[in-house]
């Protein structure tokens, strides 16, 4: 179906056109609507990436190459809410100004003038509060993501406190407000500028990243210059970073009110967020401790002398401290050895030898455990725009 | 130990879409779009293309389909003119929740 035209043109490739709807890439989990049109693309600068959507662009890292620590640039997922994205070029003479009622003086900093600032380096997982939307039951509408829309980068800059000090913080200040360059299609539509608590923004491991995994970043993560937010989930790591305001005050727009929110109380790890928390819901901040098999996907054939099972584990910065998996679907786990950890923030990788296995279906769960001894849900917590989908992953794999 | 994973052959032709594609789809998000399904045929597909396409691609539509019930397709128009600023007037915003909820929406049982 899909596959025949996702295939159209590929001449080399037709003689398999009879075998049925094998999409590897895509989890047989999601809608059907999803899988009828996601595509892989290799848009500007990038390689094999799932299309979700075109404009904005909302492409996600297929789960094969979510197998490593840090995650290969060209396969970083890309995620946008408004579809009018800068040319590279329109960055030429690019600045960020930074101003606000609770800044000293308004200040404007060039390229140039970020790189003369004390650098440092922070691997760190920027990680889509939707990331496994699209595998929650029951399907709540947004983008349907599956397992990719994470990535782990070392990105390097300068620390944001050392940025907003070239404007000087008032002690009044209660918010620093983002924005990007990209915007929305027509111009009512609320600007997708988003605020940090000032402890976060001040915090050791915030920077303004100039450059991802030693390389410039690619426009569609955010050339030239993007926030990084570490432990916390992709919506605030603005992107095409062009303003930063000092605010005495919340900064009040659907972004900040309305979208990206959770209900109070539901999920404790997360950090609070003074100025914009409220009684009855309060803003997605950490990242859930979460974990993932890279290998074998769900549908590969194993020996049954065993292999070697691998896979991710992470969470918000406090670090993993166990990952077990189950060669039954969930009745038995074992620990996995847990390779060097890259720093908090990053991708912690784990393998398992199975040893033998018996002929027939084996599904594989996995499960994390941090130092703060957040576990995994074996259900899904349900809540309205369907984040931290952190229910332990599967793979159901055939023994021959 | 990869020697020890043997793949089907429908993970083969996988792997090789997965590396091949790239070549195939070299041009870029365009082409894609391009090779995205048309929405389904019924009355008011021409005013969801109009009024939808201006913002986003139609397959936000496809994405989200079929689960959402008829509530929750007239919610998001709402929040598309209220929240986005969408210029849709009532009679094409009732027609476009027609049409999602006729073609979109969850399969009655």
């Amino acid at each position: 179906m899909r596959r025949r035209d996702v295939m159209a043109g590929l001449g080399v490739l037709a003689t398999q056109k009879a075998v049925a709807a094998p999409m590897p890439w895509l989890s047989p989990d999601l809608p059907d609507g999803t899988r009828a049109i996601a595509r892989m693309v290799r848009p500007p600068g990038k390689q094999g990436l799932i299309q979700l959507t075109d404009r904005p662009p909302n492409l996600e890292t297929p789960i094969q190459a979510l197998n490593a620590a840090i995650t290969p640039t060209e396969q970083f997922f890309v995620r946008y809410h408004h579809a009018n994205i800068p040319e590279e070029k329109t960055f030429d003479n690019w600045s960020l100004e930074i101003g606000g009622d609770a800044a000293e003086r308004p200040a404007r900093l060039t390229m140039r003038q970020l790189e003369d600032l004390p650098q440092t380096d922070v691997t760190a997982i920027c990680l889509c509060a939707g990331n496994r939307r699209g595998l929650v039951q029951p399907h709540v509408p947004g983008v349907q993501w599956g397992h990719g829309a994470m990535g782990c980068a070392t990105w390097h800059g300068p620390r944001l406190r050392d940025v907003l000090a070239k404007a000087g913080v008032k002690p009044d200040a209660v918010e620093i407000w983002f924005e990007g360059a990209d915007t929305a299609t027509l111009p009512n539509t609320p600007a997708f500028h988003k605020s940090l608590p000032l402890a976060k923004a001040i915090a050791n491991e915030t920077i303004v990243a100039t450059t991802m995994n030693g390389g410039p970043l690619p426009l569609l993560n955010g050339y030239p210059v993007r926030l990084v937010v570490p432990g916390w989930t992709g919506t605030y790591w603005m992107k095409h970073l062009t303003r930063i305001t000092i605010s005495r005050v919340p900064l009040e727009n659907f972004w900040m009110k309305t979208a990206y929110r959770v209900p109070a109380g539901l999920f404790p790890f997360g950090s609070p967020f003074p100025s914009q928390d409220r009684a009855a819901n309060v803003p997605v901040t950490d990242i859930a401790v979460n974990s993932l098999i890279s290998w074998p996907i769900d549908g590969d054939e194993v020996e049954r002398s065993g292999f070697k099972a691998r896979g991710l584990a992470w969470d918000n910065g406090r670090g993993i401290r166990r990952v077990d998996v189950s060669l039954d679907d969930g009745k038995n786990w074992q620990s996995a050895l847990l390779d060097r950890e890259l720093g908090p923030y990053a991708f912690r990788t784990w393998s398992l030898d199975t040893g033998p296995l018996p002929r027939g279906t084996v599904s594989l769960r996995v499960r994390a455990i941090n130092n703060g001894r957040d576990a995994q849900p074996d259900t899904y917590v349900t809540n309205p725009s369907g984040y931290h989908n952190n229910t332990p992953h599967r793979a159901t794999v055939k023994v021959v | 130990m990869p020697g020890h994973i043997r793949f089907p052959v429908l993970w083969r032709a996988g792997l090789a879409m997965f590396f091949g594609l790239g070549l195939g789809l070299g041009l870029g998000l365009g082409l894609a779009r391009a090779q995205t399904p048309p929405l389904a045929e019924g009355p008011g597909r021409d005013t969801v293309e109009a009024a939808c396409a201006v913002c986003h691609s139609l397959s936000y539509i496809q994405m989200n389909a079929k689960f959402l019930g008829p509530d929750v397709w007239k919610a998001e128009v709402a929040k598309m003119r209220g929240v986005f600023g969408a210029p849709i007037d009532d009679t094409a915003a009732a027609e476009i929740v027609a049409y999602l909820v006729a073609r979109y929406g969850v399969a009655k049982p």
